[in-house]
């Protein structure tokens, strides 16, 4: 079971690599990727000087091209795909049809793996891509139940690569419209939930505000934590009451399925964050790996260690964890 | 160009949906998709009650379509989806890459609704090669995607455009329906039956911004195409898509079909009296898709 970072930056994909991951996976620095923020992802300099930290220490590189390019951009992408094929990285991590047809006829020796942003919850769907891309794996979206994790990886010759840790989507990924909805810009079209560009943190006389596009997310009292206003997580009105009507500020935290997961054949586990800060990766990492060998070691007998999950709640939104859809209630 | 009804997004009792089928037999549409798109737990229609509708509407004149679930994550759906891509009588909309699969696979033609991702050209023709005779757009692409891909486009596939209705814009494994009413998923009591048009999320300012409709999250407000017919007409859009709602539906349908023979713009009626709580636009002015440019 391999362990996959994230790394928006050199030094997050150096901490991610020293902490014993056995994969990084990056985006390019603009929007064929889904986490397109200022200051974040590689240009040719730092994606040199990462690849060959990551190959000195015998680890992988997969590139995430994984937004839906419209007819303006798809000559941007079809570089993109060119750009990670000459630098022979292990994998291609994609979403959108064309670019994986693109992709798997330009380059047929190019590993493909569909991104969660294709969206693909069950394995008919998987085998669609399967027969038209030769996709080898595919990362599940957010919102099976381990059991159905389970099914599906019994019912397809693709690899099964699920999400471990991090900010939770609440949605179905790769059809989410919340964030154009309200901004204008998706994770779909611009690679970004929340465009940092049409967030507002307001200061009022009882606490802060938080908006995005001008929509109150969020409102919190003197001393309360402002979370980052996106749509899921923000509070409103219905049936009389003012709550969290998706999701409260939470991320997601599988250590305790570990066993499970590796027993339905999952084949590794994703970290999500390459927003986040290199401190987050190399925490994160650091336990996750230790989680994994310790589990590899002795399925039956693997507990996740109380200093883990503390470890790994003190880098969490909202400083709690979740099971997600893993687990049956949350749903 | 065409009018056609999309699917009922929402839990209606089966006196209601049975009494609104009837209705839309007289409608001036010339198609009609029926067919749970939402959630499986939703069986006061059954398969036999789908096709038997769909049999009724086809006499009455009507091309129908079936329209399956956006999500499948359960084998149970799955089986459902076989079901109806097998039922060898009527073309079917495909909502997720299973369908798409599944109709491919046995060399059916289909349709892609707006949760099949296709944001260009590329896409619509690894899709046309698999079967893809129509298409209706992400709600989220505007004008001036929509014409660049019509552009490349292969002539033979359609495009149908969204463009009356609260939008579909996102799912999720969790019901915000039953959450609402601090029910379990697995006991949600039905409450999608008590929102016919689904539960209207306000922000903590009073405005009208998302609804909820069980695993669905739809706009609050309703998209409206209508001001827009004659460029909507030069992008050689084929069909116009209205989204059933629990009141107005025959109305609207008529104003859409009088605006498509011609009837001014300046005359046409006051369209927000028929929207549950206001309209939008933005997402076809390549804006937010909030934004509405008749407010």
């Amino acid at each position: 079971m391999q362990l996959v970072c994230p790394a928006g930056n050199l030094p997050s994909l150096k901490a991610a690599i020293d902490e014993g991951a056995d994969v990084v996976y990056l985006g390019f620095k603009d929007d064929t990727n889904a986490r397109n923020f200022a200051g974040l992802n590689f240009n040719d300099r730092t994606l040199d000087q990462g690849l060959d930290y990551v190959r000195s220490r015998g680890r992988e590189v997969y590139v995430a091209l994984n937004t839906y390019p419209r007819p303006q951009g798809w000559k941007r992408w079809q570089v993109a795909v060119d750009r990670a094929a000459d630098m022979q990285v292990n994998a291609l991590i994609a979403a959108d049809m064309g670019v994986l047809d693109y992709a798997a006829n330009r380059h047929p020796d190019l590993p493909l793996h569909l991104s969660v942003q294709g969206s693909a919850t069950n394995y008919e769907a998987l085998q669609f891509y399967q027969e038209r891309f030769g996709i080898r794996r595919a990362v599940l979206p957010r919102v099976l139940s381990m059991p159905q994790v389970k099914h599906v990886a019994e019912n397809t010759d693709v690899e099964i690569e699920v999400f471990g840790f991090g900010s939770l989507c609440v949605m179905v990924e790769g059809r989410c419209l919340l964030s154009s909805y309200a901004a204008g810009q998706s994770p779909n079209t611009h690679g970004c939930c929340s465009p940092a560009g049409e967030v507002r943190y307001e200061e009022t006389s009882t606490g802060m505000e938080t908006r995005l596009g001008g929509v109150l997310v969020d409102k919190v009292g003197k001393g309360e934590n402002a979370g980052y206003p996106t749509v899921c997580k923000g509070r409103y009105d219905a049936l009389d009451k003012t709550y969290y009507a998706m999701e409260e500020p939470t991320s997601l935290n599988t250590l305790d399925l570990l066993p499970e997961l590796l027993a339905a054949g999952v084949v590794a586990i994703k970290i999500e964050g390459r927003q986040r800060s290199p401190a987050y990766v190399r925490q994160v990492a650091q336990v996750w790996r230790q989680a994994i060998d310790s589990c590899l070691k002795d399925p039956q007998g693997f507990q996740p260690r109380q200093e883990w999950m503390q470890q790994l709640g003190s880098v969490s939104e909202g400083q709690q964890t979740t099971l997600g859809a893993y687990h049956r209630t949350w749903q | 160009m065409k009018l056609s009804l999309g699917p009922v997004q929402y839990y209606w009792s089966r006196e209601d949906l049975m009494d609104f089928y009837d209705q839309v037999a007289e409608m001036p549409v010339d198609l009609v998709y029926l067919g749970e798109t939402v959630c499986a737990k939703r069986r006061l229609f059954r398969f036999d009650d789908w096709m038997n509708t769909a049999r009724k509407l086809a006499e009455a004149g009507k091309e129908v379509v079936l329209s399956t679930m956006a999500l499948l994550e359960a084998e149970s759906e799955l089986k459902s989806l076989r079901r109806i891509c097998s039922n060898g009588e009527f073309l079917v909309e495909a909502n997720d890459m299973a369908a798409v699969q599944l109709l491919s696979a046995a060399g059916l033609p289909f349709v892609a609704g707006p949760t099949v991702n296709i944001y260009n050209a590329a896409t619509l023709r690894v899709l046309a090669d698999a079967g893809l005779q129509r298409w209706v757009p992400a709600v989220e692409l505007g004008k001036d995607t929509l014409a660049a891909i019509q552009q490349e486009a292969a002539d033979t596939v359609e495009m149908e455009l969204f463009s009356w209705g609260r939008m579909p814009l996102a799912m999720s494994a969790r019901c915000y329906t039953a959450r609402a009413y601090d029910l379990p998923k697995d006991d949600c009591q039905y409450r999608c039956l008590d929102h016919a048009d689904g539960l209207t999320l306000r922000t903590r300012e009073g405005e009208p911004f998302l609804a909820i409709n069980g695993i669905q999250t739809q706009s609050a407000l309703t998209c409206n195409l209508l001001s827009e017919l004659s460029e909507v007409k030069t992008l050689g859009v084929d069909v116009l898509r209205i989204s059933p709602q629990s009141h107005h539906t025959g109305r609207i349908a008529q104003v859409f079909a009088e605006a498509l023979q011609g009837r001014g713009i300046d005359k046409l009626p006051d369209m927000e009296r028929l929207m549950p709580v206001g309209g939008c636009d933005g997402y076809w002015r390549e804006q937010a898709g909030m934004r509405y440019s008749q407010k």
